[in-house]
């Protein structure tokens, strides 16, 4: 799977210039027979070089076209834009496996990336995952210690060459009051911003001391803010002629605030609204997480806790959004 | 002057000369981009039959008729491999449309085989034979939100029914929510029919005593419009003066929403009646940590998918973050 991962990459890149460009279609692009055969013949390749068994290689090889051929299918209907996940489910995983703690934080990581590497391999532009909520700095101090410690650690594995965000082209963007969080992470956040800031093929945006009243609050406050600024400028250049004192709600009764000064500074506007919201272990409410941005999305509870997460999850949330996308459509319209 | 050619030479296009350097016949139009299919509707695409597709094209014309008008060539072995890749590719694509319904119809296969089990077990909860469903505790279920598609809110009798199996339950508390504000247009009628009261809006959870359901009806102007209002009454409330501006807090917007109108108590439990899962612009300032259930369509509602539901919610442990 990586050998193909590495082979779309370099197409993506401008690589393979000698293979034939295939029109302009997605299905067509991930199943010209040519390209498939090529693939085929370049993870076989890879596999031979690596010295390693042959019934692996073809198992592997197998499960490659496999995966290419899924990728094509479900390219035929709509694939959502923009896919947020609550990664529910770490320390319960870690006790029923009896590991010791922090272990289940490790592996819901390494499930992440995997469901990242899924989602971008399906073209979604946006993915947004839910890591720590305001509401988490209520546990243990050595808890939290330690949760941020991970994250920082994962921060700066980030931003290395061989990254996930690198081979893909992701632009990262860390969502939330980072002033609630220690100056190193915040560091290795604004780092890791900037060293992204140049990719435009995906984007990830990191939920980290967030929660959606917060949010609401800090647009309201913005917004106020901006408009106050606004009048003090007319105050002092004289052009509202002291009127200023005065204005409250408009005279036709409109709103000097609208609702697009409010969005433009909510924490999310670097994406779209979410297509889908999948929370995992079962839970069925949202835990303050992209509460306004939330009303047309389909929400998805899997049992499955969040390390168990798998990719027929990610393929049953797509069908089910590939069912609904006209009806989200017509609702978005209202909303 | 210019003559205006004639309405069937204006719309002929335009006649293709062979190119100057090669000889070799001009490149097909592009192919245009195959629509993308909804699972619902019955689609079926065939690439490659349309008369103005690169297919079609080929057929007209890349096959013999124009090689045989314009004189015998012998074909480049690119052509052959771009038109045997050109068939390949579209047969592929007319092979993964046909797989893509496939997968939909298995879904929609599954869907159907899962409501006739919830209707099973909806029939032996209503009837009492599930032992567990039996003691219902509905005391931690203080306030309970209906979201409702706008389409099915505007039968009444359904909605009327719902909230008389809700009463029978012991909800006493009932937020009633569609975008559209249907129901409140017929918040009168609704009242009168469930011998319910309206909500006050200032009133506590200790206030609401008695065996009469209390509704509250709430619309998308309820939810972000509300907290616009709320923002340019907090914008006008600290306008003006040169003391510092406070710093906004949840506490502070939720009195602004409370004093707009446009406040209340947070639900425990949201029942989403409609299509699909989805909480359809309910107020967000009230859903933080409301449980959601998706209960199908209003009208193949179920009392015992109703009681199921209730349960579910009371043996939630909710941890808020901690």
């Amino acid at each position: 799977f990586l050998s193909v991962v590495d082979l779309r990459r370099r197409r993506r890149l401008g690589g393979f210039s000698d293979l034939p460009s295939p029109p302009s279609h997605p299905v067509f692009s991930s199943l010209h027979p040519l390209l498939l055969l090529q693939e085929v013949a370049f993870c076989k390749a890879c596999e031979m070089e690596k010295g390693k068994d042959s019934r692996n290689t073809l198992i592997s090889t197998l499960r490659n076209f496999a995966w290419n051929c899924l990728l094509g299918i479900l390219s035929v209907g709509p694939i959502p834009d923009h896919i947020a996940f609550i990664m529910d489910g770490n320390r319960r995983y870690a006790k029923i496996h009896n590991l010791k703690e922090g272990a289940g934080h490790k592996l819901g990581f390494a499930a992440l990336m995997s469901m990242l590497r899924y989602c971008y391999e399906l073209n979604v532009k946006y993915v947004t995952i839910y890591a720590f909520s305001i509401d988490n700095f209520k546990r243990r101090p050595e808890e939290v210690k330690s949760l941020m410690e991970l994250i920082r650690e994962k921060i700066e594995g980030l931003i290395r060459e061989e990254s996930i965000v690198n081979q893909y082209g992701v632009r990262v963007h860390f969502i939330g009051d980072l002033k609630l969080l220690d100056e190193t992470v915040r560091l290795a956040a604004e780092k890791a911003m900037a060293a992204t800031s140049g990719n435009s093929n995906a984007v990830l945006s990191i939920c980290i001391a967030y929660t959606s009243t917060n949010e609401i609050v800090n647009a309201v406050q913005q917004s106020c803010e901006e408009k106050w600024d606004e009048f003090r400028i007319l105050d002092s250049c004289g052009g509202a002629y002291g009127l200023t004192r005065y204005v409250g709600i408009g005279e036709n009764g409109e709103n000097l605030i609208g609702l697009e000064d409010i969005e433009r500074h909510m924490y999310m506007k670097v994406g779209p609204a979410p297509d889908i919201v999948i929370r995992t272990s079962g839970e069925t409410r949202l835990s303050n997480f992209l509460l306004w941005q939330s009303g047309c999305s389909f929400l998805y509870s899997p049992s499955a806790l969040w390390p168990e997460i798998d990719l027929r999850h990610l393929v049953w949330a797509v069908l089910n959004f590939q069912r609904d996308q006209a009806y989200m459509e017509k609702k978005k319209k209202i909303l | 002057t210019l003559r205006t050619p004639p309405a069937a030479q204006r719309d002929r296009p335009p006649r293709r000369r062979p190119t100057a350097t090669t000889g070799l016949p001009p490149s097909p139009p592009l192919a245009a981009p195959s629509p993308k299919l909804d699972p619902n509707k019955f689609q079926i695409y065939f690439p490659g039959f349309a008369t103005d597709d690169r297919c079609g094209w080929w057929i007209r014309h890349g096959l013999g008729i124009s090689w045989l008008m314009g004189g015998a060539r012998l074909m480049d072995v690119r052509d052959v491999n771009e038109k045997f890749s050109l068939w390949t590719a579209k047969i592929t694509q007319f092979a993964s449309i046909l797989l893509w319904k496939f997968m939909h119809f298995l879904v929609t296969v599954w869907y159907l085989m899962w409501n006739l089990v919830h209707m099973l077990e909806s029939f032996l909860v209503f009837h009492g034979w599930l032992k567990e469903y039996k003691s219902l505790d509905v005391s931690k279920l203080r306030y309970l939100a209906i979201v409702i598609e706008s389409e099915e809110a505007r039968q009444i009798s359904d909605v009327v029914e719902l909230l008389q199996w809700l009463a029978a339950i012991g909800v006493k508390h009932v937020c009633l929510y569609d975008m559209e504000g249907v129901l409140k247009e017929s918040k009168e009628e609704i009242l009168a029919k469930c011998n319910a009261r309206p909500w006050k809006g200032a009133e506590t959870a200790k206030a609401i005593v008695g065996p009469t359901l209390i509704l509250e009806f709430a619309s998308v102007s309820d939810g972000k419009q509300g907290v616009e209002k709320a923002a340019n009454l907090l914008f006008a409330q600290y306008q003006g003066g040169d003391q510092d501006k406070p710093k906004f807090t949840e506490a502070l917007l939720d009195e602004a929403l409370r004093l707009v109108g446009c406040s209340g108590p947070e639900p425990d439990l949201l029942l989403i009646y409609g299509p699909m899962r989805c909480h359809l612009g309910f107020p967000a300032w009230r859903i933080r940590y409301t449980e959601m259930v998706h209960m199908g369509c209003l009208k193949s509602k179920k009392h015992g998918s109703l009681i199921k539901a209730i349960y579910r919610f009371t043996t939630v442990r909710q941890n808020y973050g901690t």
